[in-house]
Formats: C-alpha cells, sequence, structure tokens
C-alpha cells in the first residue's frame, strides 16, 4: 500500500478548503468509484446523507446498492459489514453515535476485531466502522461519550481519530485501503455541519487527488519548547487555543495530534517530551484507565528520565450531564488545558 | 384520556417555542434555554394516553426517545420534567438526563435514548411483579423502526417464556428518521411479530384513542390476570421531523400533509361531540390544559441551574468514598402537588 504523505502546501490545489465532513466523503467517493467492491452501509447514510453529512451526496452518484439505508439493527449491519469484508468485499459500515456501540459490541469486538487472531490469520476483515463522538451540545449521557480508549483497548482494531479536514480525508483513504477493521472516530464538533458549528482550525486546505497518512503517525500541530501537548480529536483545536494564550505569557507549547491511537506513534511523543521535559495529556474520553493514562505509561517506561511534570486532563469518570454548567464541567476546555500546561510548566 | 392528549399536544408546542429560542437564524443546536436533541411526539398521543388510562402508578412504563406524551399519560411530575428539560437542579434527574432520560419513581416510568432498550427493562419490571406476587404490570413503548431490533426480539422471547405481565405497545408512526417503514421491514403490520413469539398480537389501525383504550383493556388485563404478555401496535404519525432541526428532505410534503390530516385529538373529539360532550367542557379541557403547561414551564424556567461541581454526584448510590448524597423528595423540591 502506498503511504506517502503529501504536505498540503504541495500540489497547487491546496487553495481549497474543505469540511471535515466534505474531506471524508471525498475520500470515500474516490474508493469507490476505484474499487466496485467498496460500499457504505447504516443508518439514514442514504437519503439523509448522514446525520453528521458523512455520507452527503454518495446515494446521488452511487445509488442504493451501493448506499445502503439499514433497519435500526446494529447487530446485524456490523456483522453483515465483517461477514461480506470476509467474503472480499470493503464494507464501510456506519454506527451513527459511538454510544450505540453497546447495541452491537458484540459483532464489533468478538468478530470484526478478533477474526484474524482466531484463524492464525488466514480470515481477513478489511472494514471500516466510523462513528460520530463526543459532546459539547447538552445530548446527555447516551449521545455524548468519547470512546477512544474502548475501542483501542481491545485488541484487533485499528482506532483512527482525525482533527482536520486535511488528516480526515488522507486517513479514510488508508482506512478503505487496509487490509484490518478500521474504528474510524469523527467527532461531530469538527465535521462543519451547519446545526453544530466547529471551531475554526478542523477547515482546511484539502488535495483532491487521492493521499494517504500512514496510521501510526503522529502530527505535532504545533512545535514548541517548554511543554508537550499530546492530545486529539476536538481536543486538538482547545490544546492550540490554550497555546496561543500562553504563547502572550512566553511559555512555548508543542501540541502532537495522536491522529491514529492503534497504532500508536509513541515515538513522536516521547521525542517531544525529550525536548520539553514537561507532558500533558488531553482527552474527551473519561480519565481512567483510557488514552491520557497509556500516553503517560508509554512515557514512563521509555523516557522517565525525561519526565519532569505529568499531568492529566480528561473527562472526570463520569457519564455525561446533561445540562450545560454540568457538562461544561467535565468536559475539558481551552481554560482546563492552560491551566494544566501552567501547572506542568510549574507556575504558581 | 383527552385531557392527557391536549396536555402532550400544548405541552409540546410550547417546548418548540422555547426550544426555536436563541436557535436563529443559523439553527444551533447548542445554543438556547433547551440545548441538545428534542424529539417530539405530536401525533402519537393517542397510543400513550389510550394505553395509561389503563395503568395505575406501581405499574411500570419504560419509554423510548420520544417520551413526553407517554410520560403525560403515565402522570410523570409536569413541573420536575419541564425542569430536566430545561436543564434546571430541580428537575426529575437534577439535570443529568435531558428529554431523553426521564426517570419518575413515584409513577415508575423511565425512558432511554437507545433505541428498543426499554424493552429488557419493562420485561424485568414484570419478572419482579411476578416473584413478588403482585397484580402489577410493565409496559413497554417502542417506535415501529425499534420492533427490527435484537433487544426487542429477545425481550418477546424471554416474556413469553417465562409468562411474565408485560405489554409490548409499538407506536407505527411510520417513519425511522429518513427511512419510511416499507424500507426496513417487509411486515407491514408490526403485531405479526407476535406470531413468532407465540403470544397474542395486536393492532389498532387509525389514531384512535377510543380504540386504543378498548384494544388496551384486553393485553393489560390479560397481562395483571397473569395470562402473559403480548404486543399492541397502533398506527400513529409523525407530525414534526424526527428531531427539531430535521429538515426532512427525505419526506414528501404529501405523506407530511397526509400525516397532519388524520389527527387523533380531532378524532376522539368528534367523538366526545358525538357522545354529547358540549363545546363548554371541552373548551375547559383544552384550558385547564393550557394552564397546567403554562404553570409548569414558568416553574421549570425559575428554577435554579445546577452548580457545575453537582456534575460529581450520582455516579453511584453508594459511593466508594462513603460521601452518601441526602436525597431531597419531590415535595420539597417544589414539584406537581
Amino acid at each position: 500500500m502506498a503511504q506517502q504523505e503529501k504536505d498540503p502546501a504541495e500540489g497547487g490545489q491546496t487553495d481549497r478548503s474543505l469540511t471535515m465532513s466534505r474531506a471524508m466523503v471525498e475520500a470515500i467517493a474516490h474508493e469507490m468509484r476505484a474499487d466496485d467492491d467498496v460500499f457504505y452501509m447504516g443508518e439514514d447514510v442514504a437519503d439523509y446523507g448522514g446525520i453528521f453529512d458523512s455520507t452527503e451526496g454518495l446515494l446521488e452518484e452511487f445509488g442504493r446498492d451501493r448506499v445502503m439505508d439499514v433497519p435500526i439493527s446494529e447487530t446485524a449491519y456490523i456483522g453483515a459489514a465483517v461477514g461480506a469484508a470476509q467474503a472480499g468485499m470493503r464494507p464501510i459500515a456506519e454506527l451513527m453515535f459511538v454510544d450505540f456501540f453497546g447495541v452491537g459490541m458484540d459483532q464489533i469486538y468478538n468478530q470484526m476485531a478478533k477474526n484474524t487472531y482466531m484463524s492464525g490469520g488466514s480470515v481477513s476483515v478489511p472494514m471500516v466502522l466510523t462513528a460520530a463522538v463526543g459532546g459539547t451540545y447538552n445530548d446527555a449521557a447516551q449521545h455524548s461519550q468519547t470512546l477512544y480508549g474502548t475501542f483501542a483497548h481491545l485488541p484487533g482494531m485499528k482506532v483512527v481519530v482525525p482533527s482536520t479536514a486535511y488528516d480526515a480525508k488522507g486517513l479514510m483513504h488508508n482506512a478503505v485501503r487496509d487490509d484490518d477493521p478500521v474504528v474510524y472516530l469523527f467527532h461531530k464538533r469538527l465535521m462543519g455541519i451547519g446545526w453544530l458549528p466547529a471551531p475554526d482550525g478542523p477547515k482546511t486546505p484539502v488535495p483532491e487527488d487521492d493521499y494517504t497518512i500512514p496510521f501510526g503517525s503522529a502530527d505535532v500541530k504545533r512545535e514548541g519548547a517548554d511543554v508537550t501537548v499530546v492530545t486529539l480529536g476536538l481536543h486538538v483545536h482547545r490544546a492550540l487555543e490554550a497555546a496561543d494564550d500562553l504563547a502572550d505569557d512566553g511559555i512555548d507549547v508543542e501540541v502532537v495530534d495522536l491522529r491514529t491511537l492503534v497504532p500508536l506513534d509513541a515515538d513522536t511523543v516521547r521525542d517531544s517530551v525529550a525536548k520539553t521535559g514537561r507532558l500533558v495529556v488531553v482527552d474527551e474520553d473519561y480519565r481512567s484507565f483510557g488514552v491520557t493514562g497509556e500516553i503517560v505509561a508509554r512515557v514512563a517506561e521509555d523516557g522517565l528520565a525525561d519526565l519532569e511534570a505529568v499531568e492529566r486532563v480528561a473527562v472526570p469518570d463520569v457519564p455525561l450531564p446533561y445540562a450545560r454548567p454540568m457538562e461544561n464541567e467535565v468536559i475539558p476546555d481551552a481554560e482546563d488545558i492552560t491551566g494544566a500546561i501552567r501547572a506542568a510548566h510549574g507556575d504558581e | 384520556m383527552y385531557e392527557a392528549m391536549v396536555t402532550a399536544r400544548h405541552y409540546e408546542e410550547r417546548l418548540q417555542e422555547e426550544y426555536l429560542e436563541g436557535k436563529q437564524p443559523a439553527f444551533d443546536i447548542s445554543a438556547g434555554p433547551i440545548p441538545g436533541e428534542l424529539h417530539l411526539a405530536a401525533g402519537q398521543e393517542a397510543a400513550g394516553a389510550g394505553v395509561c388510562q389503563r395503568l395505575r402508578d406501581d405499574d411500570t412504563v419504560t419509554a423510548p426517545h420520544r417520551p413526553h406524551h407517554v410520560a403525560i399519560a403515565k402522570g410523570v411530575d409536569l413541573k420536575r420534567m419541564t425542569a430536566e428539560i430545561f436543564g434546571r437542579e430541580t428537575g426529575l434527574s437534577k439535570g443529568k438526563g435531558g428529554h431523553m432520560h426521564l426517570f419518575d419513581p413515584d409513577v415508575n416510568f423511565a425512558c432511554s435514548g437507545i433505541i428498543a432498550e426499554g424493552c429488557p427493562p419493562a420485561v424485568g419490571a414484570g419478572l419482579a411483579a411476578k416473584k413478588r406476587n403482585t397484580d402489577s404490570v410493565a409496559v413497554a413503548f417502542l417506535g415501529e423502526g425499534a420492533i427490527d431490533q435484537g433487544a426487542f426480539l429477545e425481550s418477546l422471547n424471554l416474556a413469553a417464556v417465562q409468562d411474565l405481565p408485560v405489554v409490548f405497545v409499538v407506536e407505527d408512526n411510520d417513519w425511522a428518521i429518513s427511512m419510511p417503514k416499507e424500507r426496513v421491514t417487509d411486515v407491514e403490520n408490526g403485531a405479526q411479530r407476535a406470531d413468532g413469539f407465540d403470544l397474542p398480537g395486536a393492532r389498532v389501525d387509525a389514531d384512535d384513542a377510543v380504540a386504543v383504550y378498548e384494544a388496551a383493556r384486553e393485553v393489560i388485563g390479560r397481562a395483571r390476570d397473569r395470562n402473559g404478555p403480548s404486543l399492541l401496535e397502533v398506527q400513529v404519525h409523525r407530525r414534526m421531523g424526527h428531531f427539531m432541526g430535521d429538515p426532512e428532505a427525505y419526506r414528501s410534503d404529501e405523506d407530511k400533509t397526509a400525516a397532519e390530516g388524520r389527527d387523533s385529538i380531532d378524532r376522539l373529539e368528534a367523538d366526545l361531540r358525538a357522545h354529547g360532550v358540549d363545546n363548554e367542557t371541552i373548551a375547559g379541557l383544552r384550558s385547564s390544559a393550557r394552564e397546567r403547561v403554562e404553570e409548569a414551564i414558568e416553574w421549570a424556567k425559575e428554577q435554579p441551574e445546577p452548580e457545575p461541581a453537582d456534575a460529581h454526584e450520582d455516579v453511584f448510590t453508594n459511593p466508594p468514598s462513603g460521601v452518601t448524597d441526602s436525597e431531597p423528595t419531590a415535595a420539597e423540591l417544589g414539584g406537581d402537588d
């Protein structure tokens, strides 16, 4: 598989900016044109175009056979994607909200993720499972989770979390072409949909041609010398906002966007911490047994001597509350990240 | 029954107004006094009212993500439900649940935002009634889009083999978000799902609250008499989008107009008049429903927002730290009398 990453500044087509959802759809459409075995199925993905615009326009080009609305039955259609993938096709199945994973989780973690291993490598499951993650709009505990850690914890799935349109497209090309099951988690707040306004960051220049971003390649979204912030998804943008604020105070923050959790690019994280000595990990998932703990452990295992300070910023192990003051309390914002960076930096 | 229906309709009209406040000109779901998703049930009142009219407070009801009309018919505390939807401290869930996650243990009402997921807990309530040898029953409400879910089919089977006092009520509004019924199931009559589990299935074809009430006598009576579970499907209609802000681009104008043309409230009103109920009585019921709704909304809006730190409470009933919360009673919180 070609895994060459193009610099978005090269290629002469980069003055075209897309929302993250348009970039994802562009990659999917490209892959569907290139390979008849690629198809998309999920709830409200055809006529509606995806509740989060994840399939906008695909029905018109590819028709119902390849952009399939399915009954509300996650066990059946996610399991069917596993079966179709094992039969050699390349399905993309959408789980509308990641919170609904429980309904079809057995097919996800006992079939999709394990069949390659249990078959001794004789079976492959080249499918993509997409799902929306994230809160910030007061939809309460069954529609707001960011379950990065759940999928990354269970072996056998590659886990992708884009934060910009450029990354979303390159990672989607890679996901569809990958011979393994890929869980592609997009944050609702980054998609650029009308009813859930995105911050400025995720809409980026995106080349029209296809390109891939290798899995396991974290991206330094901002270079800095004093403190390393490791994060992903929406919180890349909140960390960048915090970094901008702190630059005025002379604190030089480096922001590392993991982009994929499985595989995890621990080298980029370690290199950054070797430079700054101070680590802040920011995650919208629950604090315990999750991404923040994993990143700190990886750095401690191989670079303990570099580590002068560690801070974690995450949802404090409570289900997401509905009311605005409480949701704001538990989902980290730029101010929370600023505070953690200051603490790691040794400020009062 | 009529009162519950007009209360529900007016309640949702007022919620719609409140919900849209602050979301203009560009619809921003997270703005305004009621954020998050809001699923309204205008057009489905007959199912909730007709069934719940047969229920007692000690009977359990589980509702799906479109719960208000069922909650009102079951007697859920209207003020505290409204405070919950506005995200206030005195709401049913202290602002933690919101409109899809209403819990009122005083009348044994609960709902869930996940499709068909209210079915297994209803089976559990039926199991508890059987084990405790009471004559209470459990009713699970679900949409027709949920009848393909494993949770529903497994619940039918478990209730059947255990002979549990459970009634499954399918509200058929013809739409699962953007998917018309005929594209998600080959079964025109959802009550046929009961056949596969050897339990009775019945269907009320029109938005007819009286017919629902009559059908509910049969299925709820059967459960209460310990004769086992059954399934009742009620044809209702969806006047609104799936959620507020749904552009419904997938739906034809004809379908929408047709749905609006068959109103269960108009129908029941005509029935009442035909049975000699005068205009004054009907107007009085409507006006008292309006007053009750206004009172609930005004009360809710005056309630304080929760403190941010409250987010950390209630994860456990018995918190590992040993700290126990003291629970205020509904009366202390100032809900319905």
